[in-house]
C-alpha cells in the first residue's frame, strides 16, 4: 500500500548577499531548530535525515559533513546526503517513507554562494571534454537559452522584463527575499539577459520536514500531502537539445499526476526570466494560476536550496489555507537540463 | 561582533582524463583540423560526437566528418570575457551547427559586435595555431560568406599518434571567511591564547570551536579560555617527509587534550626524543616570533597524566 506523505514543516534563512560572518553551519542551524520547533520534533524523533549541498561553491572540502555539526547526529543517526539542490534530497527522503523504514524525516539543503565567482563555479559541473575547458559561465548558457526562445517568438525583451518586475514585486511580500519590491532592468549582462532577467547571488538555507499518513496529521493542522512527485533529465550535449522547450520538466509534471487537475499555485524554480517561460509552456499554467507569489528564485537563489524552497513555499502556502492543489518544481544543471515536480494537496477545508 | 575575518583561497587541480574511444578520435581530427562526427542508429550525425546516442542509449561508433563550416542556431554576446574563456575580446558564445551535422557544438564566435550576430548567420573554424587534441583546438568561430552542400563521409577514426587523454587545467578563486567561532578562536591565537566553547547542553568544551555541538546540535556561544598545558592522548610517528614542510622525520604528531577542552586537538611533539613520546605525556605550546599558532608542543616535565584523566578523550 502507498503511503501518505506530507510537507509538515518548511523554515528558511533571510537570503543574503554574503553571511561572511557565519559558518555553513552557523548560517543552517537556525532553519533546523526551527522547523524543529515547528513540529515539536528532537532530532531521536526524526527516523530519517537527507541534505543537499555542493563543497564547489564555497570551495570547503566536506562542508557537509561540518554542518552535520548542526543537526546533533549523536546517537548516530540514519542520514545521507546529495550533491545536488535540496529539492532532490526530498526525494531521497520521500523514497525513505515510502518504505516504511521511517515515519519522519528532516531535509535540508544550504548554499554559500558569496565565497566564489558563481558564474565560473558553476562551469565546472558541465561537459568536461567539450564544454568545461570553454568556461561558458551559467549567464551566458541561460543567454543562448534565452536567444533561441526569442527566435522562436516565444517571448521578447518587454515580455521577459515583466516576468522580472511581477517577481520582485510579489517579494515585497517575503520578509526573507534578497530582491524585493522595484528592481531596475539593468544592462546587459550576457546579450540578451539583462541583470534584472538574472537571479541574484547570495546565501541561504532551508529546511523542511516530511512525515507519513496519522504522524502528519499529528505534527501538523493541515499537512501538504505530496501527491506525486517525479524527476527527469535530458541529455548533457546544450546543442542536442531543444533550448526552447522542457520535455522533462512535462514528463516529471505527468509522472507527478500534475495534468490529472489543475492546480491553483505554482512554485517553479526559474532562475532566469526566460525559463519561467518555457516552464509555463511545459507546465500548461495559465493565467489562472498563481505563479511563484514568493517572487521565486529570481528574488532570491541560494544555489543548492533554490529548489527545496520552492516545495517548502507551496507547502507552506498550503498549511496556511491559501492554497488547496499546488505545483513545485525545481531544476539543477544548464538551461534546465533536469527537473523535478511535485504535486501538494491540502485536505478539503 | 568582532573583525570578520578573509583570506583568499585558491583552489586550482590539473585535472586529468582518459578519453574513450569516440571522444578520442573527435580530440585528435580537431588537432589534425578534421571534424567527425558520429551517426546514430536512427541515422542522425552528432557533432559533437558522443560514445552513447543521448535518446537511445546504444553504443555509437559510427564516424563521419563533417565540414568546418557551419550555421548559428542561437547566440549570446558576451562583451565582458571571463577568465579561461575562448577569446579575451567581445565575443559572441554560440552554438553552432555544422555542415553535414544534426546537432550543434558550443564555441566562441568573434565578431566586431552583436549587430554583426544573428541567428542563421554562416560561420567557420578558426583553428588554433597551437593543437593539442582538446576542444580549445578550435580558436573560436568566424564569420564566413560561403554556402556549400555537405555530405558526412565515412571516417575509420584512425590517426597517427591518437590523443588518449586531455588535461584540463581548473582554477577557482575564493575568499574564505570562517564564521563566528572560528574567527573569535583565531583572534584570541592571536594573543597566544586558545580559547574554545562551551555547549550549553552537554556542557562540553570544543577546541577549536566550530559553532555547534556536534552531539547536541545547538549553537555554542560561552567562551572558555584553555590550556596552555594538555596531555598527549594519543599519537603517531611520521616517518615520511611532507612536501614544502621544513622538519626532520622522523617527527611525532599527537593529539594533545589541553587543560579543560573536552576535545583533543593535533599538534607536533618536540623537544623529546621521539621514541619517548607516550600516552598521558604532559606538554605546553611553543610559540615562535610573529607565529600565528603554536609551532608544537614540549614536555612540561610534569609526571604523567593518569589515563583515567584522559580517557574520555580518546
Amino acid at each position: 500500500m502507498t503511503r501518505e506523505i506530507a510537507v509538515v514543516a518548511f523554515a528558511q534563512t533571510d537570503h543574503l548577499r554574503t553571511s561572511e560572518e557565519l559558518s555553513e553551519v552557523e548560517m543552517l542551524m537556525p532553519v533546523l531548530h526551527e522547523v524543529r520547533a515547528q513540529t515539536g520534533l528532537k532530532t531521536a524523533d526524526i527516523g530519517f535525515t537527507c541534505s543537499g549541498s555542493s563543497d564547489y561553491l564555497a570551495g570547503r572540502a566536506f562542508s557537509f559533513t561540518l554542518a552535520l555539526d548542526g543537526v546533533g547526529a549523536w546517537p548516530p543517526i540514519s542520514e545521507s546526503h546529495v550533491e545536488m539542490d535540496g529539492a532532490w534530497a526530498l526525494y531521497e527522503a520521500w523514497t525513505k517513507l515510502l518504505t516504511g523504514d521511517a515515519d519522519t524525516a528532516l531535509v535540508y539543503s544550504y548554499g554559500k554562494s558569496s565565497p566564489g565567482p558563481l558564474r565560473d563555479v558553476l562551469t565546472r559541473q558541465l561537459d568536461p571534454y567539450y564544454v568545461a575547458p570553454l568556461w561558458p559561465d551559467s549567464v551566458a548558457l541561460a543567454a543562448l537559452q534565452a536567444q533561441a526562445l526569442i527566435d522562436a517568438g516565444d517571448t521578447d525583451e518587454p515580455a521577459l522584463a515583466s516576468v522580472a518586475a511581477r517577481s520582485r514585486a510579489d517579494a515585497a511580500a517575503n520578509c526573507h527575499a534578497q530582491l524585493r519590491g522595484s528592481v531596475p532592468q539593468g544592462e546587459y549582462l550576457v546579450r540578451p539577459l539583462r541583470t534584472g532577467d538574472c537571479p541574484p547571488v547570495g546565501d541561504g538555507a532551508a529546511a523542511v520536514i516530511l512525515a507519513a499518513g496519522d504522524r502528519a496529521r499529528e505534527l501538523c493542522s493541515r499537512p501538504a500531502w505530496i501527491r506525486g512527485i517525479d524527476h527527469r533529465i535530458e541529455a548533457h550535449g546544450l546543442g542536442v537539445r531543444d533550448l526552447t522547450d522542457s520535455p522533462s520538466t512535462r514528463l516529471a509534471a505527468e509522472q507527478a499526476g500534475a495534468f490529472e487537475r489543475p492546480v491553483d499555485t505554482a512554485e517553479l524554480h526559474a532562475p532566469f526570466t526566460s525559463q519561467e517561460t518555457i516552464l509555463r509552456k511545459a507546465l500548461r499554467l495559465d493565467d489562472t494560476v498563481c505563479v511563484n507569489p514568493s517572487g521565486g528564485a529570481l528574488a532570491a537563489n541560494p544555489v543548492m536550496a533554490a529548489g527545496l524552497i520552492r516545495i517548502g513555499e507551496a507547502a507552506a502556502r498550503i498549511h496556511r489555507g491559501e492554497s488547496d492543489r499546488a505545483l513545485a518544481h525545481a531544476t539543477s544543471g544548464p538551461c534546465l537540463q533536469q527537473n523535478l515536480v511535485a504535486v501538494l494537496e491540502g485536505d478539503p477545508r | 561582533m568582532p573583525e570578520v575575518l578573509k583570506a583568499p583561497l585558491v583552489v586550482e587541480f590539473p585535472f586529468t582524463r582518459s578519453l574513450g574511444p569516440v571522444q578520442s578520435a573527435f580530440l585528435t581530427g580537431l588537432r589534425e583540423r578534421v571534424v567527425l562526427g558520429v551517426r546514430t542508429t536512427d541515422d542522425r550525425v552528432l557533432v559533437p560526437p558522443v560514445e552513447y546516442d543521448p535518446v537511445t542509449a546504444d553504443e555509437i561508433r559510427d564516424l563521419v566528418e563533417v565540414a568546418p563550416t557551419g550555421t548559428v542556431t542561437t547566440w549570446a554576446w558576451n562583451h565582458a570575457p571571463r577568465r579561461g574563456q575562448p577569446l579575451s575580446t567581445p565575443f559572441a558564445w554560440a552554438l553552432v551547427r555544422l555542415d553535414g551535422a544534426d546537432t550543434a557544438l558550443l564555441h566562441a564566435l568573434d565578431a566586431p559586435g552583436p549587430d554583426a550576430v544573428h541567428t542563421g548567420m554562416r560561420v567557420r573554424i578558426r583553428w588554433a595555431g597551437e593543437r593539442t587534441g582538446a576542444i580549445t583546438d578550435i580558436a573560436c568561430f568566424e564569420p564566413y560568406d560561403g554556402r556549400h552542400q555537405h555530405e558526412p563521409t565515412p571516417h575509420t577514426g584512425e590517426f597517427a599518434d591518437l590523443a588518449t587523454g586531455i588535461v584540463a587545467p581548473a582554477r577557482l578563486d575564493y575568499t574564505y571567511s570562517p564564521g563566528r567561532a572560528q574567527s573569535a578562536y583565531i583572534a584570541a591565537l592571536s594573543g597566544r591564547r586558545t580559547v574554545g566553547e562551551r555547549c550549553p547542553s552537554c556542557r562540553k568544551v570544543y577546541v577549536p570551536p566550530r559553532g555547534a555541538c556536534p552531539t547536541c546540535g545547538v549553537a555554542t556561544a560561552e567562551q572558555v579560555e584553555v590550556g596552555p598545558g594538555g596531555t598527549v592522548t594519543t599519537f603517531c610517528i611520521v616517518n615520511i617527509k611532507a612536501k614544502n614542510l621544513d622538519i626532520e622525520v622522523p617527527y611525532v604528531y599527537g593529539h594533545i587534550a589541553l587543560d579543560g577542552a573536552d576535545l583533543a586537538l593535533h599538534g607536533r611533539i618536540g623537544g623529546i626524543p621521539y621514541d619517548q613520546v607516550r600516552m598521558g605525556l604532559r606538554v605546553e605550546p611553543v610559540w615562535t616570533e610573529g607565529a600565528r599558532y603554536p609551532d608544537h608542543y614540549r614536555p612540561t616535565g610534569e609526571p604523567d597524566a593518569d589515563y583515567d584523566t584522559y580517557k574520555e578523550l580518546l
